[in-house]
């Protein structure tokens, strides 16, 4: 491990742009050398677009649920049918896209080039976290396609040991616990890399605040998914054999398994948010040009919610016939875990204060992450706190809350930060026009989407029901028109990145104007990311990088 | 062959004359794995032994000391974290705290709860499933009722 | 022989100039051997702590239906066989010994000793797997199964000989063959690092049913003494049989002690003694008074067939680590039969130990907390 400070020296990499002849991509050609890459670009952007491809299947999944509930009665699908829609949505938007969309997919690819290494600490586990996720899909897809899911994505017991569509449950257990290898994997890699690869003048406070974020996320994966793989074991266990541990009827204990279901699923949301936060952290400094407000406090809120998270599982449980005191003990710690992520967002807004704001593709994505998780955020409040939980659990307000964070915070970050990263991994710049339309449609559909299903949920409407009163059909049927609208917004986007794909221009070294070491590297990066030591500085010093129409992007002033 | 049976005399021969030339290789001296084997050995024999008295409640507690006394010889001198770099040490007594943390919550609340649980305690020999009654209507209910 | 000369020519080779270039041993994106060994190690312990989480899960368990049915554990782990579990213990805990010996032995080059210390860890393995099977089946045979199929012992009776242990050393005795054919190729060709290879994991193929055998002695062995009476566990369960004679719905657990010993024999044609800590006394049945507990009867599914659910989790989910570390150590031998270790690069051997070590780990707390119960 070597962490010598060393002084800040001229940039290695000459003034001069150009796209590089040799880089990652085509450093060797054939399908085996994509299947079997040990380089964490390459699988990096496999996962990127496995994960895609899984938002697409949960998305239409998600605007089956909204056409459906059109009318507050004789929807298009049958009751069965709707409950496997909405269950296989759940799961397969939490364990196949959103856990494994930042870290796995931008983390993979952007860790080892902000880092300065050549490449993750153990890069035949990264090979093989990304198969575990491959065959977790399979897993999802047999689930899917043999009987179909029904449970809800949380599996409760007893209904997930008493459905009938039990192949499909232990389908997807399965699938469960590979995918929860898998993020393990992920988590231990990027860990040990962060630990022990650092080249020299790398400190840890010289490490991008999207380092800080992925590695408290590591901290979690690999500390809260082993409890999750025991939980879905056992209900296998309980499904093949029978052996009662969570059956009622064997004098199991129910309430036992959401508190393993708990123990990894709510520290698994912020899996989700935290690298969502750490990538805001990156494109607001870099698209106000300006440096990190607080840099120190950014990065210990990070750890801090990784921590805090643990100590608040028992919130999503309040109603389950948990003891009185643990449900005031649980609502009590709630309200810890949102002190860390007020304090980044007050820094986000502290970096925006006086900086010169590119309105781009990125940074528009950048500024509805911080409306909608702050939505999110504070809607949160009223359910972590114990009274007025009794009355929004299960509701509808439930679902909006958590598509403000996940879907408002993470997957609008997530854009954000492939639209931030896109030149970076393809060497094509897109068109951020079109980029800036799409992330204003995906922001109106958005909250046309969700915001109804506040006031929904807080009048009594019952998440996971396929019908619902008549009075509620007007904000129903507002809310699947903003679900059309986000959709097609979201198409936009994914059009905006494939078009740049046929006719972008060739993206420079830097287009952005940041200071972290990605941008000191080709786009795209070579083989083995640096030809030679890259040189460390402070990553958010924006005073020597200037904008170069030679290059049409950053160059760093010597 | 001979080579080889050279090379490991050069290199024992070395290794007697201290481990710092190996850099970062700290071979564990013999005596100590015997001496740690034994003591845990021991101890196995010990938990045995006082298995067979009757301890009541305190019973559990004993075991549970012996066993992590064997499983801190374990972890100290066969994993040689004793040795290790502080930071593994960190890693393993961390997760600790999230085991407590878990079992803790977990033990707490299901303690809390218990008063609610609805046991049938009325079971035919001929039928050892347990269908949980509820006292007022006598329909089945889950295990568990709401507070 | 030429092939281990030549790799280790290669090794000192790597030794002496490892400054200059990366040597094979020392993957591509590490700095140096450090470095590498470093992260080896981080990374396992990280292993190690999801490890511990992924037990926790069903120490969990043990605890909460522990707390909630005390005299359900008290019951059930009679059916345990603590010798046994102590034998199992002593192995694992001289499994620890050797692979802890097998990291010094790669340190230090002992090329002969790394192979001869690995292979008494697989052999220790093998038998501890093979005690293992006798008590699983034997369990298996008197119905002590998990959850709802649990069979209640209520009226004693138990089925015919059902073939359990059969069953389970099918796959041990295909892979046992599969290394004596591997053992007679590698001494038919004389080639030394087959015959290194072989050799191990033909003696470990073989300590599995030397397992099995003790696991069987000691099993008859237990029976005979709970027969005379010699056992503290055998008066108790003969002082609860006796105290239930007058239960009106079990006349026959008083059946003729002749109708069992005949089944008994039969079953020992087979496997050579199905008869087991349950055969001798079939018709253990607790009497609420005896325990003096809430519940009525913990004799059934839903009480003793929880522990069993627990029991089996737990031990299976150890028993699956130690087949996985089996696994790990055969990969290893491979190694170090090519004598690829050193002082430079020891970290397979020194990380499979941790986790070896682990396994032991978790034993040590699963011993007393479910053969120890009084």
């Amino acid at each position: 491990m070597s962490v010598v400070d060393r002084p800040i020296t001229a940039p290695v990499h000459s003034e001069v742009d150009s796209y590089p002849e040799h880089h990652f991509l085509n450093h060797s050609k054939g399908f085996l050398s994509w299947a079997l890459t040990l380089d964490h670009k390459r699988i990096g952007l496999m996962y990127l677009v496995g994960v895609m491809s899984s938002f697409a299947l949960g998305g239409a999944f998600a605007l089956m649920i909204r056409i459906h509930l059109w009318n507050f009665k004789d929807g298009w699908l049958s009751n069965q049918t709707y409950n496997q829609v909405f269950t296989l949505h759940g799961a397969i938007m939490v364990f196949l896209f959103i856990i494994p969309s930042v870290p796995a997919a931008l983390g993979n690819f952007l860790l080892p080039v902000m880092l300065g290494t050549k490449d993750v600490a153990f890069p035949r586990l990264n090979l093989s976290s990304f198969y575990l996720w491959v065959t977790g899909l399979i897993l999802f897809l047999t689930a899917l396609s043999v009987t179909g899911l029904d449970t809800g994505w949380t599996f409760y017991t007893p209904y997930s040991i008493e459905t009938q569509q039990g192949g499909a449950v232990l389908a997807a257990t399965f699938g469960v616990f590979v995918l929860g290898f898998s993020s393990i994997f992920t988590g231990l890699n990027f860990i040990v890399t962060i630990n022990t690869m650092r080249p020299p003048g790398m400190t840890w406070f010289r490490m991008p605040l999207f380092l800080w974020a992925i590695y408290a996320t590591s901290i979690i994966q690999v500390l809260a998914t082993p409890v999750l793989g025991i939980t879905v074991l056992l209900l296998s266990a309980e499904r093949l054999l029978g052996i009662g541990i969570f059956d009622p009827k064997l004098n199991g204990d129910p309430v036992t398994f959401q508190h393993f279901f708990w123990f990894y699923s709510h520290p698994a949301v912020y899996i989700m948010i935290l690298p969502a936060m750490g990538i805001i952290s990156e494109l607001m400094s870099v698209h106000c040009h300006k440096g990190i407000f607080g840099y120190r406090m950014i990065a210990y809120s990070s750890i801090a919610i990784a921590l805090f998270g643990f100590l608040v599982w028992g919130h999503h449980m309040f109603t389950s016939g948990m003891a009185d005191v643990t449900t005031i003990v649980f609502s009590a710690l709630t309200f810890t875990v949102s002190i860390p992520s007020a304090i980044k967002v007050f820094n986000w807004l502290g970096t925006m204060y006086q900086g010169t704001v590119s309105l781009n593709t990125p940074m528009l994505y950048a500024l509805a992450f911080i409306f909608l998780f702050t939505i999110g955020g504070l809607t949160g409040l009223p359910l972590g706190a114990l009274s007025t939980d009794m009355h929004f659990h299960d509701t509808y307000f439930v679902v909006a809350h958590f598509h403000y964070v996940m879907m408002g915070g993470t997957l609008v970050a997530f854009l954000g930060g492939v639209f931030h990263w896109w030149p970076k991994m393809t060497g094509r710049m897109f068109n951020d026009k079109l980029g800036i339309v799409s992330a204003i449609i995906v922001f109106v559909g958005f909250n046309l989407t969700f915001l109804p299903q506040f006031v929904l949920g807080s009048r009594g409407m019952p998440r996971r029901y396929a019908t619902y009163l008549p009075e509620f059909q007007p904000l129903h049927q507002l809310s699947t028109i903003g679900s059309i609208t986000l959709g097609s917004g979201l198409l936009l986007a994914l059009i905006v990145l494939l078009m740049s794909l046929v006719n972008g221009k060739k993206a420079p070294r830097n287009p952005w104007g940041g200071a972290t070491l990605e941008w000191m590297c080709s786009s795209p990066p070579p083989h083995d990311n640096f030809s030679s030591a890259p040189t460390v500085g402070d990553p958010y010093d924006f005073s020597n990088i200037e904008y170069d129409g030679r290059v049409g992007g950053y160059v760093k002033r010597t | 062959m001979a080579q080889t049976t050279t090379s490991e005399h050069n290199h024992d021969a070395h290794a007697g004359h201290g481990h710092h030339e190996h850099g970062f290789s700290h071979p564990m001296p013999i005596w100590m794995l015997l001496s740690v084997f034994f003591a845990l050995l021991f101890l196995t024999g010990l938990t045995v032994f006082q298995a067979q008295f009757d301890l009541g409640n305190a019973e559990i507690w004993a075991s549970l000391t012996i066993a992590t006394i064997k499983a801190a010889l374990v972890i100290l001198f066969f994993m040689h974290l004793l040795w290790d770099k502080p930071l593994n040490a960190i890693v393993i007594l961390g997760s600790l705290i999230f085991v407590a943390l878990f079992l803790g919550f977990t033990l707490m609340d299901a303690e809390g709860y218990r008063e609610n649980l609805i046991y049938n305690s009325t079971i035919e020999a001929s039928q050892p499933v347990v269908v949980p009654v509820d006292p007022i209507t006598g329909a089945a209910v889950p295990a568990v009722a709401a507070p | 022989m030429t092939a281990i000369q030549e790799n280790l020519a290669h090794v000192v080779d790597d030794h002496a100039d490892h400054h200059h270039e990366h040597p094979s041993w020392l993957a591509h994106h590490f700095d140096d051997a450090e470095q590498q060994y470093d992260s080896g190690k981080l990374g396992m312990w990280l292993f190690l702590v999801t490890e511990v989480l992924f037990f926790s899960g069903m120490f969990c368990a043990y605890a909460l239906y522990r707390n909630r049915n005390p005299e359900v554990f008290e019951f059930c782990s009679s059916f345990l066989n603590e010798k046994l579990g102590a034998i199992n213990t002593g192995v694992l805990l001289f499994s620890s010994l050797t692979m802890a010996w097998a990291v010094r032995a790669a340190q230090l080059r002992q090329h002969q000793l790394l192979v001869g210390m690995l292979g008494a860890t697989l052999g220790c393995a093998a038998i501890f797997l093979g005690v293992k099977a006798v008590e699983y089946s034997h369990k298996m045979e008197i119905g002590l199964l998990p959850g709802k199929l649990y069979v209640a012992q209520l009226d004693g009776a138990h089925g015919p000989h059902k073939g359990y242990l059969e069953f389970i050393c099918t796959v041990p005795a295909i892979v046992t063959a599969l290394c004596a054919f591997y053992a007679i190729y590698a001494f038919a060709t004389k080639s030394l690092f087959h015959q290194r290879v072989a050799g191990p994991m033909l003696v470990a193929g073989l300590c599995f049913f030397g397992g099995v055998g003790l696991g069987q002695y000691l099993e008859a062995q237990e029976e005979a003494s709970k027969g005379h009476g010699g056992h503290a566990a055998g008066h108790e369960h003969h002082a609860m049989v006796d105290g239930h004679v007058d239960h009106g719905s079990h006349e026959h657990a008083a059946a003729p002690e002749s109708v069992h010993a005949a089944e008994t024999k039969t079953a020992a044609e087979i496997a050579a003694s199905a008869a087991t800590a349950m055969g001798g006394t079939p018709n253990v049945y607790v009497s609420p008074t005896e325990l003096k507990t809430p519940n009525a009867d913990v004799n059934q599914r839903s009480m003793a067939g929880l522990f069993f659910s627990i029991y089996y989790c737990m031990t299976g989910v150890h028993a699956i680590h130690i087949i996985g570390g089996m696994i790990v150590i055969t990969w290893l031998i491979v190694k170090a039969a090519r004598e690829e270790f050193h002082e430079q690069y020891f970290g397979p051997v020194d990380n499979v130990g941790l986790y070896w070590h682990l396994v032991d780990f978790i034993w040590i707390y699963l011993f007393p907390l479910l053969y120890l119960i009084t």
